[in-house]
């Protein structure tokens, strides 16, 4: 089955109370592939991400991930989550650990790896992204690029098969910003398969093999970046691009 | 002057018997905060569990401890546990066990107001990663939201030490219950009144004084 989508949704649908966010999606993304979604904002681009990885749960339809139906009921979903990595527009990083546990605690907690161990395999994705200096500082420490750089090793430290970006360069100072799409940009061309909510236009034109446009709860068009941004079909597209590219 | 001269005599007479008081005061606050914290967290788990009858036996019985006087409760357990239970017969025992489930219903309210400051993004973080509820509660929580509680928590102390004075309705040895005993031996009013104050506001006084130092600690180390 080494044709089987990575990640397969079916006929996805999430309200909050009265508010339907999610209205119908059904949506694969392949190994190796890197999907960009972009879209106004309440268009449910971040519900959509997170019903991946279950941290919102979706009223009803499916999500498959490698083969597994994770919203089954009686399934672990723990187990999948250490295989999906999740980065979040507020970094969320853990301040009352220092740089280096933020990245060991999980590996160390749920896969039982020694801690010399898996402090040592952060130690090389600090250096990765060039935060070696930093690896016994505070995160309170620390720049919003740097936070982000971090939760992005974080993830990357349990191994994933799949990352998912909520939006990782909105709450940047715009000179951040660059800095956290290049430890993106190398993890996509090592052939990470990843899921990136993002308002950098120009940064999912260039990464993205397929790129979603959402509007009020369903993908309205999808293809190649190419496609998608020289010749929007869809009507909500076309406003939307001529919105937001200037 | 006479008054001054009185008082300070009650002071030099008596004031072993405050030192006595002073103890059980102490005592008394140290137990109630101590299990009154534990069972106070465990009171604040169901507080905040998935199913709606935890939910409802917790927050009825917080508000019933709360919206009742806690000298009611204090002759309640008096009266009613050495007959429920005839082993539980020690009147200080019994005082404490009041205490301590009096003081759990607040401060579990002080632990889940702490754990509620923690920042969602926290347990959502810890989740992606495939941390259980439990792990993520122990490991990132907890820590995070033991910053928020300690401070209220000690200031719990506090309302607590002044609290038990009401314990000595049953002469329980605490400093009112001293005084009492003074009183009765000296037939003074104000004068041993005056120096249970004065303790009493030393100790709360002082207390308050750590504790804003320690807050300023628990900031600056963020």
């Amino acid at each position: 089955m080494t044709d089987q989508p990575m990640i397969y949704v079916e006929d996805l649908y999430k309200g909050f109370g009265t508010l339907k966010v999610l209205k119908g999606i059904t949506e694969h993304v392949n190994k190796g592939e890197v999907v960009s979604i972009i879209g106004p904002s309440g268009s449910g681009k971040s519900t959509f991400l997170r019903c991946l990885n279950l941290l919102e749960e979706p009223d009803s339809g499916k999500v498959f991930f490698e083969g597994v139906e994770i919203t089954a009921k009686g399934v672990n979903i723990n187990v999948h989550r250490q295989r999906m990595g999740m980065v979040f527009q507020l970094f969320n990083i853990f301040p009352h650990l220092s740089v280096i546990e933020n990245i060991s605690i999980a590996p160390t907690m749920l896969k039982g790896i020694p801690k010399a161990q898996s402090k040592k395999a952060a130690e090389l994705l600090l250096e990765r992204v060039g935060l070696q200096d930093k690896r016994n500082e505070h995160p309170s420490k620390l720049s919003g690029g740097q936070k982000q750089r971090l939760a992005i090793i974080r993830a990357l430290a349990m191994e994933p098969d799949v990352m998912l970006f909520d939006e990782p360069t909105s709450a940047l100072d715009p000179e951040m910003v660059g800095e956290v799409l290049d430890v993106i940009k190398s993890l996509v061309s090592e052939g990470m398969t990843s899921v990136i909510v993002t308002h950098e236009m120009g940064f999912a034109r260039e990464i993205s093999d397929r790129v979603l446009f959402m509007d009020e709860g369903m993908i309205a068009e999808q293809g190649p970046p190419q496609a998608l941004f020289g010749d929007p079909q869809n009507q909500r597209t076309k406003e939307f691009l001529s919105k937001v590219l200037y | 002057m006479i008054f001054l001269e009185k008082t300070l005599a009650v002071a030099t007479k008596y004031g072993y018997m405050f030192v006595d008081g002073i103890f059980y005061t102490l005592l008394l606050s140290a137990i109630t905060v101590f299990f009154g914290t534990i069972m106070g967290s465990l009171l604040s788990m169901l507080r905040m569990s998935r199913f709606s009858v935890v939910r409802f036996i917790a927050t009825a019985y917080i508000e019933i401890i709360r919206g009742t006087p806690l000298l009611l409760q204090l002759y309640l357990f008096y009266f009613l546990l050495p007959d429920l239970l005839p082993f539980l017969d020690d009147k200080f025992l019994c005082i404490c066990i009041a205490l301590v489930l009096n003081s759990a219903a607040y401060i579990s309210e002080i632990v889940r107001a702490g754990i509620q400051a923690v920042d969602r993004g926290q347990a959502e973080a810890a989740r992606s990663l495939g941390m259980s509820g439990v792990q993520n509660m122990l490991r990132i929580i907890l820590p995070q939201a033991v910053r928020n509680i300690l401070p209220a928590l000690c200031n719990e102390f506090i309302m607590v030490i002044k609290e038990t004075s009401l314990a000595s309705t049953f002469f329980i040895g605490d400093i009112m219950s001293q005084y009492k005993k003074i009183q009765g031996l000296t037939y003074l009013v104000i004068e041993p009144l005056l120096i249970a104050g004065i303790i009493y506001f030393m100790l709360t006084f002082s207390l308050s004084k750590v504790v804003a130092a320690f807050e300023r600690r628990l900031k600056t180390s963020d």
